[in-house]
């Protein structure tokens, strides 16, 4: 008779993964004749698992931390990305990328796109965007923007086409003018970039295409965000960082990534993914969470749809013909 | 602006036609076919519908339109386009 589902089916060997990913780590820089990793530090716990993992397999000269904050990133960013560095004795430097994102207008163009849906909005304002839990709500799952003044007063609208695709197209320089300073480093230093997606951003397509979505290595695009917790314990991973929910860190409001994208906070999101990914019926992920089999079946369907949706983010460039001698 | 069934329909189709399948024609397409399941339409393009039925017809979609019984096919949306326009 097979176990009942539950939480148990996300159990890791973590001295055995810690194992495979650090050799993968070591080969790759041995196959391409680079001399060691570029991590860029949120202080969150993917990147801080990443930095660990890189350290674990190749030692801590052979890391180099970037933290990259901006104008919108929550005040605790920079100690905890400065934390978990220390923490594990890898050299780091502050690349602060409010001035550029100034100069590509980026706040410009995101304020001018929110300002399309409320006129009010000014630049002292405070804002996110978020999505409703497809497991509370039935139908199609949008945007809304939510404004909050200094007085405290907040508007929340739904995104209209252009203003969504606005509102994403100026946040979207972010990720990518931090990942041209991993680049940067990567080629002084003749290192690879590290990317630090979990399995359900990597799967659901929570990423900027040629921002977080690039890197030479993604070590732990895997293995679900539990799994992720479970590596961050074992390789001793500071509890303060441990213990922080997840955020996006990308609007000035703060915004939780399960508000912001997943339908579900992530431990829950993880055993929907699995269930899914296994063919385990709706109404057994149900009954263990606690919730309708209903709200299972849209939260299904919601990972489909985000496939669907995020499969150009996933795309590499499509030639005519492929090139057979370089490829 | 055309409101019988077929006008509607003859419009969806050619938005569908124009917009989503750039300029291949929606014939293939059955009224009842999902778009979202036969891939020709995501999230993002729910959105262009929303706009479409605002230019076209003038019809604001309140967030809870926002349903696949309404906007999921092209028979749900030439149903909800003729509610919204009586």
């Amino acid at each position: 008779m097979t176990n009942p589902f539950s939480s148990a089916v996300l159990d890791l060997d973590c001295a055995a993964e810690t194992e495979r990913i650090g050799k993968l780590l070591s080969d790759y820089l041995q196959t391409y004749r680079r001399k060691g990793y570029i991590v860029g530090l949120s202080g969150g716990i993917d990147s801080s698992v990443t930095l660990a993992l890189c350290v674990k397999a190749l030692g801590k000269d052979r890391v180099f931390g970037l933290h990259m904050p901006e104008r919108d990133s929550s005040e605790d960013t920079l100690g905890f990305s400065r934390l978990v560095a220390g923490h594990f004795g890898v050299a780091s430097e502050l690349e602060d990328i409010t001035a550029m994102l100034d100069a590509a207008g980026c706040y410009r163009r995101r304020d001018d796109a929110i300002r399309s849906v409320i006129p009010e909005y000014r630049e002292d304002w405070k804002c996110k965007i978020v999505l409703p839990s497809v497991a509370e709500k039935k139908g199609y799952n949008f945007f809304s923007v939510v404004a909050r003044a200094p007085s405290g007063d907040q508007i929340k609208k739904r995104l209209p086409l252009e203003a969504y695709l606005g509102v994403v197209a100026a946040s979207n320089f972010k990720q990518r003018i931090r990942k041209m300073f991993e680049y940067y480093h990567a080629d002084r230093l003749n290192y690879a970039t590290t990317g630090t997606p979990n399995r359900l951003e990597y799967d659901q397509g929570f990423f900027v295409k040629q921002g977080d979505g690039l890197a030479d290595v993604k070590p732990i695009a895997h293995l679900y965000k539990t799994q992720v917790y479970a590596l961050a314990e074992y390789l001793g991973v500071p509890e303060t960082i441990r213990r922080r929910p997840p955020t996006t860190d990308t609007y000035s409001l703060e915004q939780g990534q399960d508000e912001f994208y997943f339908s579900l906070a992530y431990d829950k999101m993880d055993l929907c993914l699995y269930a899914k990914n296994h063919g385990v019926p709706a109404a057994e992920v149900a009954a263990y969470l606690g919730m309708q089999a209903d709200q299972i079946e849209r939260v299904y369907l919601d990972i489909d749809g985000k496939r669907n949706a995020t499969g150009y983010l996933h795309a590499p460039p499509q030639l005519v013909t492929a090139v057979a001698e370089v490829s | 602006m055309e409101k019988s069934e077929s006008g509607v329909k003859a419009k969806l189709r050619g938005f569908v036609s124009g917009n989503f399948l750039l300029g291949k024609s929606a014939s293939e397409l059955g009224e009842t076919d999902s778009f979202l399941e036969s891939g020709i339409v995501d999230s993002t393009g729910i959105l262009e519908f929303v706009d479409f039925l605002k230019e076209t017809w003038d019809i604001e979609v309140a967030d809870e339109d926002l349903l696949p019984e309404n906007f999921d096919s092209i028979k749900n949306l030439t149903s909800f386009v003729l509610r919204k326009t009586a």
